[in-house]
């Protein structure tokens, strides 16, 4: 298992052709405490780039991309349930979406751990 | 209560409080030509309901203040010569008392809202930051041949909100808990020459402080040593005033919105209304009273959104859920931390102004039913 990250502040687990994709702890404390959570069809097609949830503090609303290319093919409703877990496990439990990868090269334009650190230091 | 200013074409102001914020891990964001915390450590969610449970302090210092000063030494003249900019009842705020007022323009709209205090042998104003400038050259130009426009450039002004402000604030101050709501004037706090009022912008009981400026940071601090009070952002401050239905100035009302459109017939008394003994005589009154006989055509409502999904400001209000005609607009919306729910306000023709008429918000491409709802959400606590 892999994991990856994004400049917008996205991690990705990856497992086989699955990715499960959340927002990174540097993130949720950008944001500050998380009220809502939208989430996306399960079975929607997805572009890299494309708009694909939405989590919201008191005071924004933040859009989440697809990191990469892929279709939904499962979603926590936990967080939507209990968005404040977002604060709490953004690294873990409070994971947004899976995606099945379209197109694994799409993976090479994306950080590893060390570079992610790199980016937000 | 102005417009944030995203990139200035001037530097950033700085209020007397500005190293006490960034000590205290202010998150520091331009807003009205300033730099004001956003929010604090903490975070938005948990200073609002602080506020709410204990009390909190904030640097409003952006704001203006204003002295206006009758040259014939006779404070009922300078009422009178500002009834001439405002739809209010000047003349009748007894000494010792403020109230909130608006100055109009020709056309009846907003040109910004205020508090009018007497303090006996003079007014004293408080402003919105982004407007200050030129409401201290509406008043220079308006009542110039009456009164002296004295900005009271050297005060800061703090507020401290929350159902504990009165027990902290009478350790600094005898007369805090004498205090009724809207009473306003000099008082001694902590030693100092501060002007207090009894008001705020939170639907919370609690005190506005003006204090001079080099004396601000002293009087910060020994607020702030209170286990009661911590320091609140502007984040909450808005989040606090939109659950107590206040309007912010810039986004629920303008100069576009007459104060009849903008549900604040209550704020306009009987006696400048048609058939009162000082009825019009203010800027737009010719529309403004005639939307008090007859009716205007929108006004502003309190909106619940019926699911979790926040409804912020400029989303587009529809009729029903598959209608084309857009009907009106959120001016204001987020998340109630106090509610643990979305609410919002807006514009809505008068015949869909009805508490519960359930209308629809354009929200990322999908229409999310809202309900009119009664405002303030949350009860106010004043202690009139």
């Amino acid at each position: 298992m892999t994991t990856l990250y994004t400049s917008d502040h996205e991690w990705l687990s990856i497992e086989g052709d699955v990715a499960t994709i959340g927002i990174t702890d540097f993130a949720q404390a950008q944001l500050g405490d998380v009220v809502f959570v939208e989430l996306p069809q399960i079975g929607r097609a997805l572009k890299k780039t494309e708009a694909a949830a939405v989590v919201e503090s008191v005071k924004a609303a933040s859009d989440v991309y697809a990191p990469i290319t892929g279709e939904v093919v499962e979603v926590n409703q936990a967080i939507v349930d209990e968005p404040a877990l977002v604060n709490t496990d953004a690294g873990g439990k409070a994971w947004f979406f899976k995606l099945k990868i379209a197109d694994k090269s799409e993976l090479g334009g994306l950080m590893d751990e060390a570079a992610y650190k790199a980016h937000t230091a | 209560m102005a417009e944030p200013v995203a990139t200035p074409a001037s530097p950033l102001k700085r209020t007397p409080l500005y190293a006490l914020h960034v000590s205290l891990g202010g998150k520091m964001v331009p807003f009205a030509g300033y730099e004001m915390p956003v929010q604090y450590a903490p975070g938005v969610l948990k200073e609002h309901l602080h506020t709410r449970a204990a009390a909190g302090l904030f640097d409003v210092s952006h704001m203006g203040q204003v002295a206006v000063v009758p040259k014939s030494g006779t404070v009922a003249d300078a009422a009178a010569a500002l009834e001439r900019l405002v739809p209010q009842d000047i003349i009748g705020i007894p000494p010792g008392r403020q109230r909130y007022a608006q100055f109009t323009n020709a056309e009846g709209g907003i040109l910004d809202d205020l508090m009018v205090a007497n303090f006996g042998e003079h007014l004293v104003l408080v402003v919105n930051a982004a407007c200050k400038d030129a409401d201290i050259q509406l008043l220079r130009d308006g009542l110039s041949d009456v009164c002296d426009v004295q900005p009271l450039a050297d005060r800061a002004l703090l507020a401290l909100q929350g159902p504990k402000a009165a027990s902290v604030l009478a350790k600094f101050c005898a007369d805090a808990e004498a205090m009724r709501f809207m009473d306003a004037g000099p008082r001694n706090v902590d030693g100092l020459t501060c002007y207090v009022s009894r008001s705020g912008y939170t639907g919370e009981d609690g005190y506005e402080i003006s204090v001079p400026a080099d004396k601000a940071e002293q009087l910060a601090e020994a607020l702030l040593s209170d286990k009661d009070v911590l320091p609140i952002g502007l984040g909450a401050r808005d989040s606090l005033r939109l659950e107590a239905g206040l309007c912010l100035y810039g986004h629920d009302i303008d100069t576009a919105t007459t104060p009849v459109e903008a549900a604040l017939e209550w704020s306009v008394q009987k006696v400048r209304r048609s058939g009162g003994a000082r009825a019009g005589g203010f800027p737009g009154a010719g529309k403004i009273l005639a939307q008090f006989d007859s009716g205007a055509a929108r006004r502003r409502v309190g909106l619940k959104p019926e699911g979790r999904a926040p409804v912020r400001e400029g989303a587009t209000l529809f009729a029903t859920a598959d209608s084309a005609e857009p009907i009106g607009k959120v001016t204001s919306g987020g998340f109630g931390p106090t509610l643990n729910a979305p609410v919002a306000m807006g514009y809505v023709p008068t015949a869909l102004s009805a508490l519960d008429t359930v209308l629809f918000a354009d929200v990322r491409g999908q229409r999310l039913p809202l309900r009119v709802a009664a405002t303030p959400f949350v009860p106010n606590t004043y202690k009139r």
